[in-house]
């Protein structure tokens, strides 16, 4: 076993899932049949070859260009011309759970 | 006419020619859904209002003899992961079951600016995770060639949609081969185009540098007509390449003797079921008769493709659906005492179980101590999978092989067992690692009647070509 009940409880935490006993129970399981299984990636020496984060890597990138600069074809019109018009507030505010008409509405963040 | 049975040609020419009418399609399109729906559940909403009056509107064009836009009056179905304004969009999640968009995405804006008619939104896997349809948080699909089947997944509803005429054509969403591979379970025609292809505006993320959005048609001719309208650059997605898009439709007919058309080994081994190895054997036998060169060809990294897939895909899902935290949008649950609570219960009960699984696997996969050992490997062999096709894309203009190993399983199969879930997508995920295009194609039955389907894959942007071999084997079967 790989992963154990306690890891999956802090990954949840992580992830901000609160997992019922059973669904942790059966998380142990799964999780550790898929990383049993993607443990074949190993037979595979990487050490020399770069990690491709995204496909437009393998085409229309200028390679001679570094950072960002690599990637300035993409970049948003709307964004070079200054931010595009955001929606109306009543339209943001249309599918909030809880909302005052100005504001999204949450629980109490700090207790006092 | 059976107007149900129309391509998107006829169903164009017949409002055209007045041999009916945008309204008569669409009120037979709501006809056929209402009486055959109930049993397949291909969709999770119509939105009859919106349909009808934009068949009004294409019908008083045709009416004063009015130049008509390429899709005018085509019915047409979108798959639910895709935002359309002022319908609710769900992508197949509780979490999002009361959400209606203030904005349509681009591809189904582009559709609509065609002529096209917005049925309705179609079922699927929630957040596009499955391969059978059977994680959608409101019902399941059944697919229309038998019942007790699935239709695949993750886009089982645009698939089912077409193949039992609820719908003209369809767009759908393609992350690991949820456009091909219930294409294939269901017998249609499914694209995933080349990434950066088509604009993912509006598109609710899954895996950002895997989803692609693409159409199931009946016809690969009708694929040609749904991409050319979809595709090209939008300053909405930066990812959207400024790429020139073609005429797909008008160069489809030209000859494909002398192409040449890799067979991959690793396409053809262990787990590939009898039927539907024969099947595509057939299909190529018939490309070589046509004129094309068969080549043998190797990508000696396949077998390492689900492992690596899966964790790209879920590292990705983890921060896209972090964004479900029940403040702004989606379900909140009652009774938190805190914001962190509230955040938890809300994911917790709002989400199902394959989702809490990806992204409980991608945060691992992210997580302190994981990371180099999981994340940035997978990442690494990205690198060699998508080498494969380029060093073979030296040798062949296009790759072939099955779609899927197996043709539809029944309802209930594989549920219990995520791994052989993952499975059924073995020789599609690369295509979406790489970001080359495929093409699904029906390629006969087995002894059931069941569909099996032939992938043709392609280089970066070179649709037309793989539409042109897909076209010439559907005209010569």
């Amino acid at each position: 076993m790989k992963v154990t009940e306690k890891e999956v409880s802090y990954v949840a935490d992580l992830a901000n899932l609160e997992l019922s006993a059973e669904e942790r129970n059966r998380m142990v399981r799964d999780l550790n049949s898929i990383l049993g299984y993607v443990e074949s990636l190993n037979e595979l020496d990487t050490s020399d070859v770069a990690a491709m984060a995204q496909v437009s890597d393998r085409y229309g990138v200028d390679q001679s260009k570094k950072g960002s600069e690599r990637f300035a074809y993409a970049s948003r019109d709307d964004v070079h011309e200054g931010l595009r018009k955001s929606f109306p507030r009543e339209v943001a505010l249309a599918n909030a759970p809880d909302t005052d008409g100005t504001f999204f509405e949450v629980p109490k963040v700090i207790e006092r | 006419m059976n107007l149900t049975g129309l391509t998107i040609d006829s169903a164009r020419s017949a409002v055209a020619e007045r041999k009916t009418t945008a309204t008569a399609l669409a009120e037979n399109f709501f006809a056929k859904i209402a009486s055959d729906d109930p049993k397949i559940g291909a969709y999770l909403m119509l939105s009859k209002e919106r349909a009808l009056a934009k068949a009004a509107d294409i019908d008083r064009l045709a009416e004063k003899g009015e130049p008509l836009p390429p899709l005018a009056g085509v019915p047409v179905g979108i798959k639910d992961v895709l935002v359309t304004k002022g319908v609710r969009s769900t992508a197949g999640s509780k979490i999002l079951g009361n959400y209606v968009p203030p904005y349509t995405g681009t591809a189904v804006a582009r559709l609509e600016a065609a002529g096209a008619v917005v049925l309705g939104k179609l079922n699927c896997d929630e957040f596009a995770m499955g391969s059978s349809n059977e994680n959608s948080a409101f019902h399941p699909v059944h697919n229309p060639r038998d019942l007790t089947r699935v239709p695949g997944g993750s886009s089982g509803g645009s698939a089912a949609a077409v193949a039992a005429d609820m719908a003209v054509a369809t767009l759908g969403t393609d992350t690991g081969g949820s456009i091909r591979q219930p294409a294939s379970f269901c017998g249609v025609v499914g694209l995933k185009p080349t990434y950066g292809r088509v604009s993912r505006y509006g598109l609710i993320a899954f895996a950002s540098s895997l989803d692609h959005i693409g159409p199931l048609t009946k016809t690969v001719q009708d694929t040609a007509i749904m991409l050319r309208t979809i595709a090209g650059r939008d300053p909405m997605d930066a990812t959207s390449a400024d790429v020139p898009v073609p005429d797909y439709a008008a160069e489809i007919d030209r000859p494909i003797q002398g192409l040449k058309v890799g067979i991959a080994k690793e396409y053809f081994g262990e787990g590939l079921e009898s039927e539907t190895r024969s099947a595509v054997e057939a299909a190529i036998q018939r490309l070589a008769s046509l004129g094309c060169e068969i080549v043998d060809v190797s990508l000696p990294h396949t077998k390492y493709a689900i492992p690596a897939y899966y964790l790209v895909a879920t590292a990705e899902a983890s921060s896209n659906l972090a964004r479900f935290d029940g403040v702004r949008y989606g379900f909140r649950a009652k009774g938190a005492g805190s914001l962190s609570e509230m955040y938890r219960r809300s994911r917790e009960q709002g989400f199902g179980s394959e989702v809490k699984r990806r992204i409980m696997l991608g945060t691992y996969a992210l997580s302190a101590g994981y990371y180099d050992a999981y994340y940035l490997k997978a990442q690494r062999v990205r690198t060699l999978l998508t080498r494969d096709f380029e060093e073979a894309f030296t040798k062949v203009d296009a790759i072939v092989g099955p779609t899927c190993p197996t043709p539809a399983f029944k309802l209930g199969e594989k549920v219990d067992d995520p791994l052989a879930m993952y499975l059924a997508d073995i020789y599609t995920v690369t295509a979406n690692l790489a970001g080359i295009p495929g093409i699904s194609i029906p390629v006969g039955a087995n002894k059931d009647g069941l569909p099996i389907g032939m992938q043709i894959f392609g280089k970066h942007f070179a649709e037309a070509m793989i539409l042109r071999v897909a076209y010439a084997y559907e005209k010569a079967a």
